[in-house]
C-alpha cells in the first residue's frame, strides 16, 4: 500500500473503534481520522444519560484515555467536517477545502438527529446526540419548571427519566398509541411505558405535536388535538437519519445508510468501507440487509471493517444489543423483537422486573426484553444465538 | 501471595460463574467450564465496571460481560473483543478434596 493509507470519516464510536482494530490487527500503515465536532472522541450513550444527570460533572466521556490515544499512533483531527467525496480520485473535501487523498476510506460518520418543523432557531427546542446537546440540555435543567419530551423511544425516555432527577414537571408526547409498539409490540411497550408514570412523568400518547409556542424562546407545545402545554425545555426525540449528505455527489449507493456487503465493503467501489450506524448491510445472523443504530454495533462493525482490510476472517457474529438506562433501572434488548412476537412476558412484582421472551412463527426464540436482570438477559442472548425452539427455553417464566 | 480457600467444587455448576471477595480488597471471579475446568480472573470487566462472575454468560472457555458484550479469555485473561481493549489479571487455581484454592 501506498503511504496515504486509511482515511476514516467520523471520529464516532465506529470510527475511533476501527482504528483501534486495525491497529490491533497489527495494522502499520498511516490512519487518519476526521471528526466534525470540535471535541476529542468521546462515548454516545453518557449523553442523554450521566451527562445530563443532577450527580454527575456533566463532562464527556472519553473515548480512550490520553495515553490509549498516544499508542493509536493516528492523524485525529477534530473540527474538521467532510463535506463531498470524489471516490475516483479517492478524495474527500472538507470544509475548510481541504483534500485528503486516500488508499483506503471508511465512512463512520453515524446519524443526524430528526427534529420539527418550528424547532429550529427557538431557543429552549433541543435534540440529543453531541456534546454540545448535551451541555445545552445540562445548562438548562436546574431552571427548568416544565418539561416536554418529543418522543416515547430511549432518547426521550432517558432525558425525560434525568429532567425528571433534576425535579422539573416532565411529560413525555408519543405518537403511538404505545410507546415502543412498532420496535417491541403493544404489551411490551405498555410494561415499559408504564415507567413514566411510576416516575411521576406524565405520559401522552396516541397524540401528535402540532406546533412550538413562543418567539424566540420556547413557552410551549400544541398537541394536535388542541392543547397547549407549558414547556421552557424541550428535547425532540423522533429517531435519526444516516449522515449522507456528504456523498450526495460521490455515485456511492445510499439507501437509508450506505449499502454494503456482509464484510461492510461498499458495494461497487473498491476499498471503500462503512462502519456503525450509518451503515446498511446483510447481518449474517439473519442475511437481510438492515441499519442498526446500536453502539455494540458500532464496535462490532469496527471488528469486521478492520478484519476485511486486514485479510483476517470475519470476527464472530453476534446478536444485536441495546441498552437503555431510564429512572434507575437498565431495559437491554438483545435480539430482533420485530422477527417474532411477545410469547412469553412476566410483569414487575416485588422481587423482580419486567422482562418478555419474543418467539418467531416457527416457535424460535428471537428477541428478548429483560430489565434489572442481567444474568436473565445472558440466558435469554445464548437462546437468540442457539435458535432455540421456545419449548426447550429454560427461562423463569 | 498465598492458596486460599475460595469454594467448594460443588458451588459451581459446569458452564457457570461466580464472584468471590474473600481474597481482600480484589474481587475475583471463578469460573467452571462446561468440560470441568476451573478458572479464576479478577472479576471486574476491564472496560466498564461490571461483575464478571456474577452476571456473565461463559461460553466454553469465554466470560462475555452483560452490560456492554465485551468478551474475555479466561485462561489467559486476553481481551478478545471491543469495547474491551485491556486483559483480565488471572489467578491460578487448584482443586482439591472437592474445594477450589485461588493463588493469591
Amino acid at each position: 500500500m501506498s503511504a496515504m493509507g486509511i482515511l476514516i470519516v467520523g471520529a464516532s464510536i465506529a470510527g475511533v473503534r476501527t482504528a483501534q482494530s486495525l491497529r490491533k490487527s497489527g495494522f502499520a500503515d498511516p490512519v487518519t481520522i476526521v471528526g466534525a465536532e470540535p471535541y476529542l472522541p468521546y462515548d454516545k450513550p453518557p449523553v442523554s444519560k450521566d451527562m445530563i444527570l443532577p450527580e454527575t460533572d456533566g463532562a464527556p466521556v472519553p473515548l480512550l484515555g490520553a495515553e490509549e490515544l498516544d499508542a493509536l499512533g493516528v492523524d485525529l483531527r477534530v473540527g474538521v467536517r467532510a463535506v463531498a467525496l470524489d471516490p475516483v480520485a479517492r478524495v474527500v473535501v472538507t470544509d475548510t477545502g481541504e483534500e485528503l487523498g486516500y488508499d483506503i476510506l471508511v465512512i463512520a460518520t453515524g446519524v443526524s438527529p430528526r427534529t420539527l418543523p418550528g424547532a429550529e432557531g427557538l431557543i429552549g427546542v433541543h435534540t440529543m446526540r453531541t456534546v454540545e446537546d448535551a451541555l445545552a440540555v445540562r445548562a438548562a435543567l436546574p431552571a427548568a419548571r416544565h418539561v416536554v419530551a418529543i418522543g416515547a423511544g430511549f432518547i426521550g425516555a432517558e432525558f425525560a427519566s434525568a429532567a425528571r432527577s433534576h425535579g422539573a414537571d416532565v411529560t413525555v408526547v408519543e405518537a403511538q398509541p404505545v410507546p415502543l409498539a412498532h420496535l417491541l409490540g403493544a404489551r411490551v411497550g405498555a410494561l415499559l411505558g408504564g415507567l413514566h408514570e411510576a416516575n411521576g412523568v406524565t405520559l401522552l400518547t396516541g397524540t401528535q405535536v402540532e406546533r412550538f409556542e413562543g418567539t424566540g424562546r420556547v413557552t410551549g407545545v400544541t398537541l394536535a388535538d388542541g392543547r397547549t402545554l407549558p414547556a421552557d425545555l424541550v428535547v425532540v426525540g423522533v429517531g435519526a437519519t444516516p449522515a449522507t449528505g456528504w456523498l450526495a455527489t460521490s455515485g456511492l449507493p445510499v439507501d437509508d445508510g450506505v449499502v454494503c456487503d456482509e464484510r461492510l465493503r461498499v458495494r461497487g467501489f473498491d476499498g471503500v468501507y462503512a462502519a456503525g450506524d450509518v451503515a446498511r448491510w446483510p447481518h449474517p445472523m439473519y442475511g437481510v440487509e438492515m441499519r442498526i443504530e446500536h453502539w455494540t454495533n458500532a464496535n462490532e462493525h469496527a471488528e469486521i471493517v478492520a478484519a476485511a482490510v486486514t485479510g483476517a476472517p470475519a470476527p464472530r457474529v453476534r446478536p444485536p444489543y441495546v441498552w437503555s438506562d431510564q429512572y434507575g433501572h437498565r431495559i437491554q434488548i438483545v435480539g430482533r423483537p420485530g422477527l417474532g412476537r411477545a410469547v412469553r412476558v412476566r410483569t414487575a412484582a416485588d422481587d423482580h422486573q419486567a422482562a418478555a421472551v419474543y418467539a418467531d412463527e416457527d416457535g424460535t426464540v428471537v428477541a428478548a426484553v429483560v430489565v434489572d436482570d442481567p444474568r436473565l438477559l445472558m440466558r435469554l442472548r445464548r437462546a437468540v444465538i442457539a435458535r432455540t425452539p421456545l419449548d426447550a427455553l429454560d427461562a423463569p417464566f | 501471595m498465598e492458596w486460599r480457600l475460595a469454594c467448594g467444587v460443588d458451588d459451581l455448576e459446569p458452564g457457570t460463574s461466580m464472584t468471590w471477595k474473600g481474597a481482600g480488597e480484589e474481587p475475583i471471579a471463578i469460573y467452571r467450564t462446561e468440560d470441568g475446568e476451573f478458572y479464576a480472573t479478577h472479576d471486574v470487566c476491564t472496560h466498564d465496571r461490571w461483575s464478571l462472575g456474577e452476571d456473565s454468560d461463559l461460553e466454553g472457555a469465554e466470560i462475555v460481560c452483560p452490560l456492554h458484550m465485551a468478551r474475555f479469555d479466561i485462561r489467559t485473561g486476553a481481551a478478545l473483543c471491543l469495547p474491551a481493549t485491556i486483559g483480565l489479571k488471572t489467578y491460578e487455581v487448584q482443586v482439591e478434596d472437592g474445594k477450589i484454592y485461588v493463588q493469591c
